[in-house]
Order: structure tokens, then sequence, then C-alpha cells
């Protein structure tokens, strides 16, 4: 909700990150414990910094100005509810198909099929993963200096 | 009583709300990144709730893997890209750069 709804974006900042410490948590109780400790390495040692540095790079922290608007509030809201409503109507109404075997809880680490289906039956989306990291990382690295190498000569 | 499938989609909904809310909502580019990652989040939640409690073993959690690899890659390219507006328009609020529109 602080997220959202916060006037201060460092404050969303912030709450972001116990947002993403209670998606782990989540998926610790969903049996999947190497995708939390994926999360947390990933979002919170990654992606949070990453927008903390953005915070920090486009906003003029000497004049404290880290309050950040919003726009097309009240039509917004109502689609938003609606939508909520609709999502949340379909998810309690549907009888959803569910496998008998799941009512014991099986406490087994995922880590060793997830590394199996890595390197067996998942190949090709782990190898294109690979190339669109790699093209991430080259494709940031020259925008993020193109501007210097315009402006010098 | 106890947690369903239906508990971990209804919590997913609302996080893709909130997620969609903020995409459209907030002025400043970067919250509006927070909006997607909300989004994602709540997208891998779904994921994983149906491997769980679906009966089909691994497959939700590579499919969520592979959806936090492409979340890492566009955070790293929106980020350059929103440091680019920033350098060139002076802001990041969405809507003040319409100069496409003139």
């Amino acid at each position: 909700m602080v997220v959202v709804f916060s006037k201060s974006i460092v404050y969303s900042a912030f709450s972001l990150l116990f947002t993403f410490f209670g998606v782990a948590g989540i998926y610790v109780l969903l049996n999947a414990d190497f995708l939390a400790i994926t999360q947390l390495l990933v979002y919170v040692g990654g992606i949070l910094v990453l927008l903390l540095f953005g915070v920090m790079l486009t906003t003029n922290t000497v004049t404290i100005d880290v309050k950040s608007g919003t726009m097309n509030i009240f039509p917004a809201t109502v689609v938003i509810a609606l939508l909520a409503g609709m999502l949340g109507g379909i998810f309690w109404t549907s009888d959803w198909f569910m496998s008998k075997q799941t009512s014991e809880i099986v406490h087994t680490t995922t880590t060793t099929e997830i590394g199996n289906a890595l390197i067996t039956t998942h190949v090709l989306p782990f190898e294109i993963a690979s190339v669109v990291l790699l093209v991430a990382v080259v494709g940031a690295a020259m925008m993020a200096r193109r501007e210097r190498a315009n402006t010098n000569p | 009583m106890t947690i369903t499938l239906t508990h971990f989609l209804m919590l997913s909904a609302v996080l893709f709300s909130l997620g969609l809310f903020a995409v459209i909502t907030r002025k400043n580019a970067i919250m509006v990144l927070m909006g997607i990652e909300l989004i994602l989040n709540s997208a891998n939640i779904n994921f994983l709730a149906f491997s769980r409690y679906g009966g089909m073993n691994i497959e939700g959690q590579m499919a969520a893997i592979f959806v936090i690899i492409l979340a890492a890659a566009e955070a790293a390219v929106a980020l350059a890209i929103v440091l680019n507006i920033y350098k060139r328009f002076n802001t990041v609020n969405v809507d003040e750069i319409s100069i496409l529109k003139d």
C-alpha cells in the first residue's frame, strides 16, 4: 500500500523493499526455496539498488524535491477498483483443479530439480535468457554513455 | 482454516491492482518502474501457486525464474532510458515529456 500511495519516492522505494521480502516469504510457503533466495538476491540486491540509484541521480537532493505527484487520480481509482473486484470475483468463485497430492506438506529442496530442468528440458530458454541479459547490459551501457560521447567532440 | 490456492490468487490480484494503479497514476518514471516490478511479482506468485497446487511439479518455477531474469534486464535498460531522459529534459515526469506531440 505504502509503495503506491506514499508521497515521497524514497519512502516508496523502502516499502518496496519490505514488499519484496514479503513476496520471498510467500515463495517459501509455496515450496519454492530456490526462487525465494533468487528473489532476495535479484530484487533486493539488484533491482532495488538500481531504483535507488535512479532516484538519487534524477532528483536534486539539495533542493528537497523528492515528492512525486499523481495524475488522473479519480478515473484511475474507479478503473482499478473495478478491475480488482473483477479479478477477485473470478479468482474467488472459480473451481480450480486441485491436485490430490498437495494435502501433505512435502519439504524438499527444489534446487536440484531446477538445475536438472535447466540443462535438460529448458536449455533453449536458458540460452535465450543469457543472450537477452548480455544484450541488456551492453545496451544499457551504450545508452548511458552515448550522451557524453556526442558532446565531447 | 487452511491456506488454499484461492488465497494466493487473491493476494496476487491485490498486488497486481496496486501495481497497475502505480503505473497509470504516478508522474515519476521511477514510480512507474516500481509499479511494473509489483506487477511482475504478482505474476510470479501466480506461477508458483499454480505449480504448487496444480500438480505440475517444476514448470511454474522455471517460468518464474525466467520472469525474474527478464525483470532484471528490463530494470537495467529502463534505468538507462530514464537517465538519458533526465539528461535531455531535466525531468523524469512522464506527462511533461511530450515533444513527440508537437
